[in-house]
């Protein structure tokens, strides 16, 4: 390791998480803005041009918020605990590649700060860290909504965490690795998402629960639990859990860019231009920034439009729809990988979106048949 | 394809949202750009003078007696020929309205039988003090008309002697 290398990587670390602090500020404003739309408001207007000052205004405003503590609180988790949930949000994308490698002055500079070989392993272990910091938040405010708010957290966690991992593993079927650089390389012809369509809904269906955001944002459904976890937080400790809340959106969302969109690459009608990611590598980072800003804009959408679900059957439609498809897909997937490597035939692989889509279809209307059954009960 | 209705609900659902992004905001920029207010909107009181100047409030408490929420106050004086305020017998000296208390009900406005007082289409009301929530007369009165001599006037003896001046009927 030379002085040079070790140069590189502070770099690249210090502009990632300034990127996602930022970028965190920033998604503020454009959830506020695109929710505005939607509702058919303007949004924040007034703190500059557009309301682009908005952010800092928020940022300067919870700086100079008084910072309670509960009386019977324990001090040490209550203090620690949004640093443990921020942390896991910043360093999750630590693997996630933003770019193809590029060749400066002789000099090779890729842009990841860690191609770890287990890389979408490194991601799940990560993600499932964060839950501490929203139960210890929960626990130590010694509150019983807080509390509540983080044994719900929790529970969905743990129930979505593995749908969302068994939809990885159909892509690392396919790519035949878990690192995240060779995952996006082998997108080069096609996306994920139109060999794994199902695994895709499950990931953003399980990435919606995984980040606590509406319609599954029981953890702090503000009817039932006043804030959730965050009931007793106010400061700066509040804008650590909103940070964390919302840096843990962009690490999804550029999470689920790299395994199912592509990652870094084109998109598909730029390939074979001068614009593909080949021929001119810094476009890289272009390119994931588009793909994560639609994503954020699909979680704002479902925002808007979704009420949220009730408790328990958050937890039937997580157990009982998402696991058993999730597995079947995997069972789908490998047969359809293993028939092409016998009979050397790569066509072979479109079996899989159609076989999978037939399997959502029958899970669509299993769910559907539940919820007639239950019409007929009641009436 | 009955069995597809839960995802095109969904669908559905979406949509809406999503068509609603590209329709005009119904926001009003407030500060910049304040709307009308409907003709019989209930705003800050305002007390009004005849064209001459003279103040139409005689002066007889009947809005503070009509009033359910005790917001106003009169006290009332004697008219001179040398001092005078009203065509009445006698004037408000004394008019404050408490705007914290005030509901805007506009029951003082048909108490009032000069019409001396309506609520006007005034509604930006803030203030920083409670003391500042009682608004006197000053503040009330409307401008003397082009015209007008400003209260109190001096007047020919015998010109005013009605205690109520007389009113033609209400227009509204």
């Amino acid at each position: 390791m030379t002085l040079a290398l070790l140069i590189e990587w502070i770099i690249k670390a210090v502009v990632l998480v300034l990127v996602l602090l930022t970028g965190f500020a920033y998604l503020t404003l454009y959830e506020r803005k695109a929710l505005a739309r939607i509702q058919m408001r303007v949004g924040p207007n007034r703190a500059g041009p557009w309301g682009i000052l908005q952010p800092i205004a928020d940022a300067v405003k919870l700086i100079f918020k008084e910072e309670l503590m509960p009386a019977r609180a324990d001090k040490l988790l209550f203090f620690l605990a949004p640093i443990v949930t921020l942390v896991p949000a910043l360093v999750i994308t630590a693997v996630v590649p933003w770019g193809p490698d590029l060749h400066v002055f002789g000099y090779t500079i890729t842009l990841y700060i860690a191609d770890v070989n287990v890389g979408v392993l490194y991601i799940m272990s990560v993600a499932s860290i964060a839950v501490y910091g929203i139960v210890l938040a929960g626990w130590s405010s010694n509150n019983k909504y807080a509390m509540m708010g983080g044994l719900r957290s929790t529970a969905q966690m743990i129930s979505y965490e593995i749908a969302l991992g068994l939809s990885f593993v159909g892509v690392i079927l396919l790519a035949g690795s878990a690192q995240m650089t060779e995952i996006v390389n082998a997108q080069k012809s096609a996306w994920f998402v139109l060999l794994q369509p199902v695994g895709t809904v499950i990931f953003l269906i399980a990435t919606l629960a995984e980040v606590n955001r509406a319609p599954f944002d029981m953890p702090e459904a503000e009817q039932e639990l006043t804030a959730g976890y965050h009931t007793e937080y106010s400061g700066m400790k509040f804008a650590l859990l909103f940070m964390a809340e919302y840096d843990k959106m962009i690490a999804i969302c550029s999470i689920g860019a790299t395994l199912f969109f592509g990652g870094y690459r084109e998109f598909w009608f730029l390939s074979n231009t001068i614009l593909s990611v080949d021929r001119t590598p810094w476009l890289g980072p272009v390119y994931i920034f588009i793909k994560i800003f639609i994503l954020l804009f699909g979680m704002i959408w479902v925002r808007a439009t979704f009420p949220r679900i009730r408790y328990d059957r958050l937890m039937a439609f997580g157990w009982k729809v998402l696991l058993p498809l999730s597995l079947a897909l995997i069972f789908i997937t490998a047969t359809f990988i293993l028939l092409a490597q016998q009979s050397n035939n790569s066509l072979l692989l479109w079996g899989i979106p159609v076989v999978s889509l037939l399997a959502g279809l029958l899970a669509v209307s299993l769910v559907y048949r539940t919820l007639r059954r239950k019409e007929y009960a009641r009436a | 394809m009955r069995v597809l209705e839960p995802l095109i609900e969904l669908v559905r659902g979406l949509w809406t949202t999503l068509r609603f992004m590209f329709e005009k905001p119904v926001t009003v920029q407030y500060p910049e750009h304040k709307k009308p207010v409907k003709a019989r909107f209930r705003g800050r009181h305002v007390l009004h003078r005849y064209e001459n100047g003279l103040e139409k409030c005689i002066g007889c408490s009947l809005c503070a007696a009509a009033c359910p929420s005790d917001a106003i106050f009169v006290e009332s004086s004697e008219n001179t020929d040398e001092q005078r305020f009203s065509p009445g017998e006698r004037y408000a000296s004394t008019y404050e309205i408490n705007m914290l208390r005030c509901i805007f009900c506009g029951f003082c406005e048909d108490a009032c039988p000069t019409e001396a007082i309506t609520l006007g289409d005034q509604y930006e009301l803030s203030f920083t003090e409670r003391s500042q929530a009682i608004y006197p007369k000053e503040m009330l009165i409307e401008p003397v008309p082009s015209g007008g001599k400003p209260t109190p006037q001096k007047t020919e003896p015998g010109t005013f002697t009605r205690s109520v001046p007389e009113m033609k009927d209400p227009q509204d």
